[in-house]
């Protein structure tokens, strides 16, 4: 019987031991060397039934296939454009999966459809053993957004921002008046009267900071509150 | 025997790390040894420039080691120069095994170590820095790697050499980087004469420094995170 070194939601450094048996399974963030089990990454151990993983605490955004992400246009090619997403690599988005008209790649310059700077919606289509990325915008929903300003947060305090639902994202919108869309990757899209987008970056910000204390609903309700009545 | 600073042959200077001390970089982190003082910052993953030199199976790690110019008694000459050109390279050849690059096909992790207080054993101070910073990073590595300068003082091996005793005629120094997991030696350097016999007590010293300093690094990684262990998972 193997036997658990660390107690769940400890915070592990990278080549620390977490478990000693076979009974155990390493997931994400570890990885089993002879009989044990150690932690890859800084994070905080999870542990389910008998799998090991350790949620990381810092890092890039790691694309998952299916994830919605929002993304900035940071260079247009002759078949397709290159996205800033958040992760290690600016990926690319080809001319096929933006757009549904017959593009002449030849003839035409793809910077009528998006220029560099443009913020768009696109989805995770595919992502390759050799971490090649694949977006796509041929879903519903996926498009490119007018006016409004980004705020990035660390994609590891997306869950947080979004709330049970999107309770909390919800909340925010209700009280602020202000579109808000919020990706996977940690970029956040918000368009509304200026003064309503300071005050939804405001409280953004203080969810990043505090995403990891209770009671944060009640914050930032109170946040809001005050900020409508100014 | 007694060291010039009074220390025991096995006994560090005083040990500092605090990690998360820059908030633009993606990770970053200050290691103190005595009076030298080394800060660490981490940009990366992110895009390898120049293009062709892009490795599509791993990631490319590069390494700057800079010295302030009011790091020594006397102002050195700032920007790049031989000696800081080579220990870049010493400190890249030292963190890379600990590294899994594979991770990070066509990225680049850069590593900017500078020297804000210089007192003998800089390039193991960065290395612990280092470390440090990419762990801050959230950079996917096997283990840590912990540094410490072991040597041959008057005649017998010393852990942690100072200026002082760095400058006493026929010093050997040998600088030490250690995995404390995989048990291995990154980084061996050795300046000047030493016997088998002292060799082997004197990396033995080393390699005990190094544990050492693993427990500081370890302590200032999670109390970077004290408060967050509660709710990251949840709601």
């Amino acid at each position: 019987m193997g036997n658990l070194l660390v107690e769940e939601k400890k915070i592990v450094i990278p080549g620390e031991e977490i478990a000693d048996g076979m009974d155990f399974l390493p997931s994400v963030g570890t990885f089993r060397e002879g009989e044990k089990i150690f932690a890859n990454r800084l994070g905080v151990v999870s542990v389910y039934n008998r799998v090991i993983k350790v949620i990381p605490l810092a890092g890039k955004y790691r694309p998952v296939q299916g994830d919605i992400v929002i993304g900035m246009i940071m260079d247009v090619g002759f078949s397709g454009w290159s996205v800033n997403i958040g992760s290690e690599n600016t990926v690319n988005l080809p001319v096929g999966e933006a757009v549904r008209e017959r593009v002449e790649m030849l003839k035409s310059d793809l910077s009528k459809f998006f220029d560099i700077g443009d913020i768009i919606v696109t989805k995770i289509l595919n992502v390759t053993k050799s971490r090649i990325i694949q977006l796509t915008m041929r879903d519903f929903g996926l498009k490119k957004m007018r006016g409004g300003r980004m705020i990035k947060i660390s994609p590891n305090k997306v869950p947080r921002l979004i709330g049970k639902n999107g309770s909390m994202v919800g909340m925010i919108k209700d009280a602020t008046k202000c579109e808000i869309a919020v990706g996977q990757n940690g970029y956040i899209w918000v368009d509304g009267p200026v003064e309503q987008q300071i005050k939804v970056e405001e409280v953004i910000k203080m969810i990043e900071e505090k995403a990891h204390t209770s009671g944060l609903t009640d914050k930032v309700k109170e946040m809001l509150e005050k900020g409508v009545q100014t | 025997m007694k060291r010039p600073d009074g220390r025991k042959i096995d006994e560090t200077r005083e040990l500092e790390a605090k990690v998360g001390i820059f908030s633009k970089a993606d990770g970053s982190a200050m290691f103190r040894i005595g009076k030298t003082t080394a800060i660490a910052g981490v940009y990366g993953p992110t895009n390898m420039y120049p293009r062709w030199l892009e490795d599509p199976e791993k990631a490319v790690l590069k390494c700057y080691y800079d010295m302030y110019s009011f790091s020594v008694p006397e102002r050195k000459r700032p920007g790049p120069d031989r000696r800081s050109i080579e220990l870049s390279r010493v400190i890249k050849y030292a963190l890379m095994p600990a590294i899994v690059l594979k991770e990070y096909p066509r990225s680049a992790i850069k590593v900017f170590v500078s020297i804000t207080q210089a007192d003998a054993g800089t390039r193991c101070a960065c290395i612990s820095a280092a470390a440090m910073a990419l762990a801050d990073a959230g950079i996917v590595m096997k283990d840590m790697v912990s540094s410490v300068a072991a040597g041959l003082v008057n005649g017998e091996p010393v852990v942690d050499l100072s200026k002082e005793e760095e400058d006493i005629e026929g010093t050997t120094d040998i600088p030490i980087a250690y995995m404390p997991r995989l048990q291995k030696i990154t980084l061996l350097q050795l300046d000047g004469k030493i016997n088998p016999k002292h060799f082997r007590e004197a990396i033995k010293l080393g390699i005990e420094g190094c544990k050492k300093i693993y427990d500081v690094q370890k302590r200032a990684l999670k109390e970077k995170y004290a408060t967050d262990s509660i709710g990251i998972d949840g709601e």
